[in-house]
């Protein structure tokens, strides 16, 4: 008699011919989302919460967008460059940019994220020192350049040199953590919909990133949200800029292929 | 300096009421909170926003720490000229800031 | 540092984030005494005020909240707004203007726990007038 898959929350539930029902009942279950299932944590939230996200001038989350436009004309650093110097006006050169986040970078071998890449142009082109993470400045010229992406199918490449990354990434998703032994993948594939205490299990797709959090009364990235839920299942999360977030920030943006970018969404 | 996002339509019409939404950064500790070492985090909010058509008031406002971070405030005005609204906040240091916004009626 | 202070802390068995620890919260009864200082001795009619807020509040860090009262703005000078499970029961006072365009006013605002929120308008006859909404406050399920 098969044992239940490791991935199964309920392990009482062992040998026997129903058990082989329910195992694959559960494989249907905790399988990724298909195109047409794939669900936006906006449609999750509140009608009010929505509403926030819909009025640009209601939209915390464009405090930081206003700041990031101001940070992309500045000059810094050593070579006295600002963003705009090299990429002229961002609705223009950064249109759709950021839907192709996290992007495989040849020269370093692996995946990078946007933030990533804004602090790599800092260092290498502007000669500056790296913003902090998460830091106002960061948060909001990321927001600031995947504002131009609103609207716009998220297209994450994973062929080629990407496939080894992706591969991680979607093993640390499907992976049982920390103190509470569980997967992404069981909540956010298995049991998105339903409810844990008084929230809805949204599906965990990063289409809206940085976004507004009420939990947090502030913006936030992506990497923060991530390490958020390891210390929700009480792991040790990965340290800022670890390899492995970016292995799984490209599996989860593979993951929402096609849903529409939302930055700078608010969530709950 | 708080940074402030005015949202004012570009043309009003006269004597028409139309709405005003601002958005404030800023954190406001409520002084309820305690951080990870158990020590009180002390109170700082802004506490006062006046807002002036021309010099005259349009309303103000007495704000408490139960007003949420990065407030949000959204009221009408109405005008039957074209002139400046100014907003005027003031946080627990004293700190002033005032903000100003154009109205152009048509 | 950082590390070991949050191995301490998850080691507890309890991983308390930024967060309130119990704080005292008011009373009705406050609200109800703050109200009586707010009104003096005029009647206090439970009409003409809608306050808008939501039964079931996905999140109390930031509620949206709308007051509106049914009277000519003009005559419309103050709208106060209470709530008596927040540990701090005044959340907002507002007063109306001669260049204001409407007797209404939205705010995001923080609500500690389930309670009955009060706003109170007054008018420039001296009346009062009430309006209140029962809302439910979850915490949310995933801390942080």
């Amino acid at each position: 008699m098969s044992r239940l898959p490791s991935w199964c929350p309920w392990p009482f539930l062992q040998g026997g011919p129903a058990s082989l029902v329910l195992a694959g009942l559960l494989a249907l279950t905790v399988a990724p989302a298909s195109a047409a299932d794939k669900r936006s944590g906006y449609q999750d939230a509140s009608p009010e919460t929505q509403a926030m996200q819909d009025d640009d001038a209601a939209n915390p989350g464009f405090l930081w967008v206003q700041q990031g436009e101001t940070l992309w004309s500045g000059r810094v650093g050593n070579a006295n460059r600002s963003c705009a110097d090299c990429h002229g006006a961002a609705p223009a050169t950064m249109r759709g940019v950021a839907a192709r986040y996290p992007m495989f970078d040849a020269r370093l071998g692996r995946p990078i994220t946007l933030p990533q890449r804004i602090q790599q142009c800092r260092v290498e082109r502007q000669g500056a020192a790296p913003l902090a993470s998460e830091s106002d400045a960061l948060l909001g010229l990321t927001a600031y350049v995947g504002l131009q992406s609103r609207g716009m199918p998220m297209q994450v490449a994973i062929d080629g040199p990407a496939q080894p990354s992706f591969e991680a990434g979607k093993a640390l998703f499907t992976t049982r953590q920390g103190q509470f032994n569980l997967s992404c993948a069981q909540c956010h594939d298995g049991l998105a919909g339903q409810r844990l205490a008084g929230s809805v299990i949204p599906q965990g797709q990063p289409n809206g990133y940085p976004e507004y959090r009420l939990e947090w009364q502030g913006m936030g990235s992506l990497e923060r949200r991530i390490r958020n839920c390891l210390v929700g299942v009480r792991a040790e999360p990965f340290a800022a800029d670890a390899p492995e977030l970016a292995d799984l920030e490209l599996y989860l943006g593979w993951r929402a292929n096609g849903l529409r970018v939302e930055t700078p969404a608010v969530r709950p | 300096m708080v940074r402030v996002l005015i949202s004012v339509p570009k043309r009003v019409k006269r004597g028409e009421a139309f709405d005003v939404k601002l958005l404030i950064s800023h954190p406001m500790e409520s002084g309820q909170r305690r951080d990870d070492m158990g020590q009180a985090i002390p109170r700082d909010i802004i506490n006062s926003f006046v807002c002036t058509f021309d010099g005259d008031e349009v309303l103000r406002a007495d704000l408490f720490p139960a007003i949420a971070a990065n407030p949000f405030l959204s009221f009408a005005v109405v005008v039957q000229e074209s002139g400046t609204l100014a907003m005027t906040f003031t946080d627990d240091h004293g700190a002033v800031q005032t903000e100003t916004a154009s109205v152009t009626v048509e | 540092m950082l590390r070991r202070r949050f191995l301490v802390l998850a080691g507890s068995g309890l991983l308390v984030p930024l967060a309130p620890i119990r704080p005292v919260n008011a009373t009705p009864a406050q609200v109800a005494a703050l109200i009586a200082e707010l009104v003096g001795d005029a009647q206090i009619r439970d009409e003409r005020v809608k306050l808008d807020l939501p039964v079931m509040v996905e999140n109390g860090n930031s509620v949206g909240m709308t007051v509106t009262v049914d009277a000519p703005v003009a005559d419309l000078r103050s709208i106060d707004v209470f709530a008596e499970g927040n540990p701090l029961p005044h959340v907002v006072r507002v007063r109306f203007g001669p260049h204001a365009g409407a007797p209404r006013f939205a705010t995001r605002i923080r609500l500690a726990t389930s309670q009955t929120v009060i706003a109170v308008a007054k008018l420039a006859d001296g009346s009062c007038w009430r309006d209140s909404v029962d809302l439910l406050v979850t915490l949310a399920a995933c801390i942080d």
